[in-house]
């Protein structure tokens, strides 16, 4: 059990570098607590894999350090650190048998062989493996395999945290949804703490309680679910997170009516106010859910093209044109959508401004 | 969906089955006609049966090149798997030492096999070889072409030196396949060295190190050009191998009955050791928890 700090931690793969763009991660200053669930989103060379790397030992960081329950454990190897990591592809010994795969940690360590055969039946209990025990470890399905890495990390009762690597990339789609309920079954049951990579937002959003989403080696914004959703803190976490992404409208603002290529977007007056001080690049960033979409004019609302209609089975993603600039929005299944021309209304609490890329928020407020 | 069947497709293969026709199939047929006649010259031929195939199983002087050829492919696959290994586990893995050692790994390979011969004559000669006369000056008597055993060291070195290369690239090639992930997990789990070695690298190398015990046991099995340039066979019969014996009863002694027979006995036994290695290695490591 460990809570876990990162202090102000960089990394890069060349020696001596200087410049920011030779980091694969920049600076990140964060606090993970004991039994808590993380993720780590983000697009592919986010340096996700670097910053659990690090945490893992596996990596020793340019700058910075680690620490575990407030002890330095930066220049420790992995195996001293009493972490367990699963990986993006299964890693199993293939010469040994499930049950070898699962006391292999423990065999390396020198624990007696009675404590290693009832931890193993334990893990394996968890795990639902009991019945492959004996079975060779190749040959078994990529599920079975993936469950037998995070048994091997389990197997250790010293271990403190255990890191995820994008564990569930070469799971089929079906098995994906039960793997994911049982680590959640494994959190609630162990209460390690547990940090999970994935650049896949349904993943990281529904395992963990707060999510760090990473982008260039920079950590944009760490919280809860909702908050991601409803207060992108940077305009790189509005597209990434929600499918499809925040709509984004560079505007200029008159009073409390933000301008989009002269139509007329009404703001509440707390939106309005945070803009005061802000430069001149702004945008309104909405979300497709927050967006209205009219067969006939509706008191506020403005006038858009229609572009096209996707129909993804349960609801729809509505492509419209408003004076140039597109926006989606997503609708449900039994609205009917007019044929080219449609009414947008934007609701006043649901618009976000943006500046030079950064959510304007009300000084104090976090 | 129904099959799509056109036997025109075997004109397709055709080409391959004229090349293996008359590179394997026609000269074995041959082979096998051969050694069931007794020949005297063009023309003049008489159907014998078995009798070549048992005057060869009884002759003594094959038999003991038999036994040579068993010890030297034994000595070669225990001398160069393993160091071909470890040479393997210590190269540079990137870098232009990584390069630098394949290029140098690669030359013994580039070398007409008769050339080697020959260069091995000169560096153990010991009146102006360097290792010949460096042994004499060091109060050792070297001479490969009085001592039994002299020749055979020279031997062995020289096929080592030649051959141990391939199977460090075939094994190199094997080592740099394994995903980085294994190394990482075994970290994470606290293994040493010896079990990252144990678990991870060897059972990896499976493959390729089927193939190298593969081909070390058949090319030295064969060993031909080496001991041909080098010794001749001698002194005495000491380096004679079976390939050896089997040039000097068929274009020596002009023995085309007896050596046919030679040969197909020859090609059963590399068959069936060949056979034998492949099934050990498949099955290797596979029975334990």
């Amino acid at each position: 059990m460990a809570r876990i700090d990162l202090k102000q931690i960089a990394h890069s793969y060349h020696d001596g570098a200087q410049k920011p763009e030779d980091f694969a991660l920049r600076r990140v200053h964060e606090s993970w607590d004991d039994g808590g669930a993380y993720a780590l989103l983000g697009p592919s060379g986010c340096g996700k894999t670097t910053l659990l790397n690090i945490i893992s030992g596996l990596l020793t960081p340019s700058r910075g350090s680690v620490f575990f329950d407030g002890q330095d454990v930066t220049a420790l190897p992995p195996e001293n650190r009493n972490i367990a990591q699963v990986f993006q592809f299964p890693v199993l010994y293939d010469t040994m048998t499930v049950f070898g795969n699962l006391a292999f940690p423990l065999r390396n360590r020198g624990v007696d062989t009675e404590q290693i055969r009832q931890r193993v039946n334990e893990v394996a209990d968890i795990l639902d493996l009991t019945t492959h025990l004996k079975k060779k470890a190749s040959g078994l399905s990529a599920d079975v395999k993936q469950k037998i890495s995070l048994g091997r990390g389990l197997v250790r009762s010293d271990v403190a945290a255990i890191l995820f690597d994008e564990p569930l990339t070469v799971i089929d789609p079906q098995l994906k949804w039960h793997l994911r309920c049982k680590l959640k079954q494994i959190h609630e049951r162990l209460k390690l703490t547990l940090i999970y990579v994935t650049h896949d937002q349904v993943e990281a959003l529904t395992f963990a309680d707060r999510v760090m989403v990473m982008h260039g080696g920079k950590m944009l914004q760490a919280g809860a679910p909702e908050d991601l959703f409803e207060k992108p803190e940077h305009k790189f976490v509005g597209y990434f997170i929600g499918s499809p992404g925040m709509n984004f409208l560079s505007c200029i603002l008159d009073g409390n009516i933000a301008r989009v290529n002269g139509a007329a977007i009404e703001l509440a007056d707390a939106t309005a106010a945070l803009a005061k001080k802000a430069g001149q690049k702004l945008e309104i960033g909405i979300r497709p859910t927050y967006l209205k979409v009219h067969s006939n004019k509706q008191p506020g609302s403005i006038a858009a093209t229609i572009k096209n209609v996707e129909d993804q089975g349960s609801f729809k993603i509505v492509t419209l044109i408003l004076n140039q600039q597109t926006l989606r929005a997503r609708i449900p299944e039994d609205q009917p959508i007019p044929d080219k021309k449609a009414w947008l209304s934007f609701p006043t609490q649901k618009i976000r401004l943006y500046a030079d890329g950064q959510l304007l928020r009300a000084q104090g407020a976090s | 969906m129904e099959k799509w069947q056109d036997n025109r497709a075997w004109f397709l293969v055709l080409p391959v089955f004229v090349i293996v026709a008359f590179s394997a199939i026609i000269p074995l047929l041959t082979v096998i006609n051969y050694s069931v006649q007794d020949i005297f010259g063009p023309g003049q031929r008489v159907f014998v049966g078995a009798e070549w195939f048992k005057e060869v199983l009884g002759d003594k002087r094959l038999h003991a090149a038999l036994w040579r050829q068993f010890l030297f492919s034994g000595l070669v696959l225990l001398i160069e798997i393993p160091l071909g290994i470890i040479i393997a586990l210590t190269m540079p893995k990137k870098g232009w030492g990584a390069s630098a050692s394949l290029v140098t790994l690669a030359l013994p390979l580039l070398i007409p096999w008769n050339v080697i011969g020959t260069i091995w004559i000169i560096f153990t000669r010991p009146d102006i070889g360097l290792f010949g006369a460096t042994i004499n000056k060091l109060g050792m008597s070297f001479d490969h072409t009085a001592s039994s055993l002299d020749a055979w060291v020279t031997l062995m070195l020289m096929e080592v030196w030649h051959w141990t290369p391939l199977v460090a690239l075939l094994a190199y090639a094997g080592l740099r396949a394994i995903p980085e992930a294994y190394y990482q997990a075994a970290k994470v789990d606290g293994a040493s060295s010896w079990s990252v070695f144990r678990h991870i690298q060897l059972p990896k190398m499976r493959g390729v190190l089927t193939i190298a015990v593969l081909l070390r046991f058949m090319d030295s099995f064969l060993i031909y050009a080496e001991p041909f340039v080098l010794t001749g066979g001698g002194p005495g019969n000491s380096t004679t191998f079976l390939s050896i014996y089997l040039v000097k009863i068929a274009v020596g002694q002009f023995d085309l009955g007896p050596a046919a027979a030679f040969s197909l006995i020859y090609f059963l036994i590399i068959l069936l050791f060949s056979w034998l290695f492949y099934q050990a290695l498949q099955n290797a490591g596979k029975g334990e928890g």
